[in-house]
């Protein structure tokens, strides 16, 4: 056997330490300090969030260790996951979520076929008339929605109907027709540069009089416009960035083969930028679905509302730092989730399995 | 007696101020190859984009079988869907498989059925020797066997001219040959080409004639013959000099 052909020789978990552990006494010392600092850490996060933690109880003097107070979350929870919604009719929170989940799926998948984003509109409006009732089960006005699914319901809608509007916003910018890229530019700059609060406010505020008179529209519908609407302008530009990195050339062989310019955008150049856009995509869902704590603003019980108000009462006081930890760890996960498979879709090669001929 | 396959009368073209093609004419028979050398520069590429509507050109006409490419928006259609091209990066659309590639424009263009666009591609890659490539993307084959696959794609189209913008300068000196070889092959299957490269040999071999571009003119055009052993301008014998 040649040295080219060796096999690379084998590290030992021991050796590895050694070259990237201890390969100085600086190195170790550091080691050693970093790692006793990290076990006493997490030694203290366990002893207070489990050891010594109170999981149930009807209010905080139910809490006598020194560990968390957790009774606020299991006493709640029912509102922290589905606000006022009327305790009979919670099945339909859950069918809900189910849908708004199919919606997100084809986005998560590696492979969707192109009809299956057609079932993110379809699952949100179904989402929205099993909540509502649609006059077919008993009517819940949107008052009543509210905790972690109000965020979901919120964050995914908003994500999903601001991906084709930022697409378009995005070829508008890049546009030869001077008003539509002016119009473009002017949308994404302008929402871009002020901060999401003040324009829910102002929505608040200012929508009901671009309404026709008698129609009204929800809280809940105009923090959707605007979380939209700010969501496109930030998505706008990931895709701009992923229309600039597709060659011209791909756009010259299109053209060449007398695609006009409808499909050669549609069939040929936005399938491959908005795969090149994936991570600033996904980098702004995460930051929308965090974002969507803010329509409190505006009066909505999401759950950071939901918190506030379980904490306003008597009962539990002072109980501020469960309440924000378990948010911030529901947060976490529904935004890892995301990101890992984002970085799936990333690391999926570009191309499907070829089954070679046997 | 039908139009020749192009015609190309005193066509100007800038790029801002720099004037790229000036006053280029030449006719194609049809069933003729051409092919068209010159130095960088020189406007070889832009000229035959101008043949097939990918550069716009400021003075001149192009018919292409007899169609004028800036006459009504139907008959400079037709004339652009009569040329196919190949390019120099291949540009294949790489997140389709190669069968794909040679399946979408016929289906939203020429609206075959999938089917028999299918079958088409695959008597095409057959033809181009890659079918067994079929349901891999292009990133998978190599550089031979996408521009072979490219050669398919164009050709799906059912072109009745083939346009090759240095097809093979981007390949490595093993591949060259593969695709020569197909080129050979469409060219004595009778189809109208223009050809740019720097390949003497497929030049004498193939070519009915071969013009020498330079700053922005044909300076010379002749059979390859005559072409390679009797350069009429002094400026083709200095660039043949340097290359031969
Ligand atoms: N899009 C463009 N904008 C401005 N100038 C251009 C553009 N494309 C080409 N040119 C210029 O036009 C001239 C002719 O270019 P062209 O690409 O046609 O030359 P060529 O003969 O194909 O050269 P090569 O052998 O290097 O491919 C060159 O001076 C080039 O710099
Ligand atoms: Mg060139």
């Amino acid at each position: 056997m040649s040295a080219a052909m060796r096999p690379p020789p084998r590290r030992t978990a021991l050796q590895w330490a050694r070259t990237n552990l201890f390969a100085t006494p600086l190195d170790a010392g550091l080691t050693v300090i970093l790692s006793l600092g990290a076990a006493w850490l997490a030694w203290s996060l366990i002893d207070w969030a489990v050891l010594q933690a109170t999981f149930t109880g009807e209010s905080r003097s139910a809490c006598k260790g020194s560990g968390a107070c957790w009774a606020l979350v299991t006493a709640r929870w029912p509102q922290l996951f589905t606000g006022f919604y009327p305790e009979g009719h919670r099945w339909r929170v859950a069918a809900a979520t189910l849908l708004l989940l199919m919606a997100a799926a084809p986005f998560a998948m590696r492979h969707a076929k192109a009809w299956t984003y057609l079932l993110a509109p379809a699952g949100i409006v179904l989402a929205f008339m099993v909540m509502g009732g649609a006059h077919v089960l008993p009517g819940v006005p949107s008052e009543y929605w509210g905790g972690v699914f109000l965020n979901l319901l919120i964050g995914v809608t908003g994500a999903i109907f601001a991906l084709p509007i930022g697409v378009l916003l995005a070829l508008g910018r890049r546009s030869n027709l001077p008003i539509v890229k002016a119009l473009s530019v002017g949308f994404i700059e302008i929402v871009r540069g002020v901060p999401l609060i003040t324009l829910l406010f102002m929505a608040s505020v200012m929508l009901p009089l671009f309404m026709p008179t008698g129609v009204t529209l929800s809280r809940l519908m105009r923090a959707l416009v605007v979380i939209t609407l700010f969501e496109a302008a930030y998505m706008a530009e990931g895709v701009r960035g992923g229309l600039q990195a597709t060659p011209d050339g791909q756009r010259e062989a299109a053209k060449a083969l007398g695609l006009g310019p409808v499909r050669t955008t549609l069939l040929v150049v936005l399938p491959q930028a908005l795969r090149i856009a994936i991570p600033a995509l996904v980098n702004s869902f995460i930051g929308l679905f965090k974002d969507t704590t803010l329509v409190f603003v505006i009066g909505l019980l999401e759950v950071t509302g939901v918190a506030r108000q379980a904490l306003a009462d008597y009962a539990w006081q002072g109980k501020d730092v469960e309440a924000f930890a378990f948010i911030a760890a529901v947060f976490w996960v529904v935004c890892f989730a995301m990101s890992r498979f984002a970085a799936a879709l990333e690391r999926a090669p570009k191309v499907k399995p070829v089954q070679e001929p046997a | 007696m039908s139009s020749p396959a192009i015609q190309a009368q005193a066509v100007h073209k800038w790029f801002g101020q720099l004037h790229v093609l000036r006053g280029v004419s030449l006719d194609v028979a049809a069933g003729e190859k051409v092919v068209v050398l010159g130095p960088s520069g020189s406007g070889k590429s832009t000229f035959i984009r101008c043949l097939n509507g990918l550069e716009a050109y400021e003075e001149g006409r192009v018919l292409i079988a007899g169609a004028d490419l800036k006459g009504p928006k139907k008959e400079a259609e037709a004339a652009r869907r009569k040329t196919g091209m190949v390019f120099q990066a291949f540009n294949l659309f790489p997140h389709l498989t190669v069968l794909e590639n040679c399946t979408l424009a016929p289906i939203w263009v020429r609206k075959v059925p999938r089917k028999q666009a299918e079958e088409e591609a695959m008597a095409l890659l057959e033809r181009v020797r890659i079918a067994e490539q079929a349901r891999k993307h292009p990133a998978q084959l190599s550089g031979g066997q996408q521009q072979r696959a490219a050669i398919a794609r164009a050709l799906a189209m059912q072109p009745e001219i083939m346009l090759f913008d240095e097809p093979t300068s981007s390949l490595d000196p093993e591949m060259v040959g593969e695709v020569l070889q197909v080129m050979t092959e469409l060219a004595l299957g009778g189809m109208t080409m223009v050809v740019v490269t720097h390949e003497m040999g497929f030049a004498r071999q193939v070519a009915d004639r071969v013009a020498f571009m330079d700053a922005g003119e044909i300076v010379e055009i002749a059979p390859p013959e005559q072409f390679f052993t009797a350069p009429q301008q002094a400026r083709t014998r200095e660039f043949l000099s340097k290359i031969l």
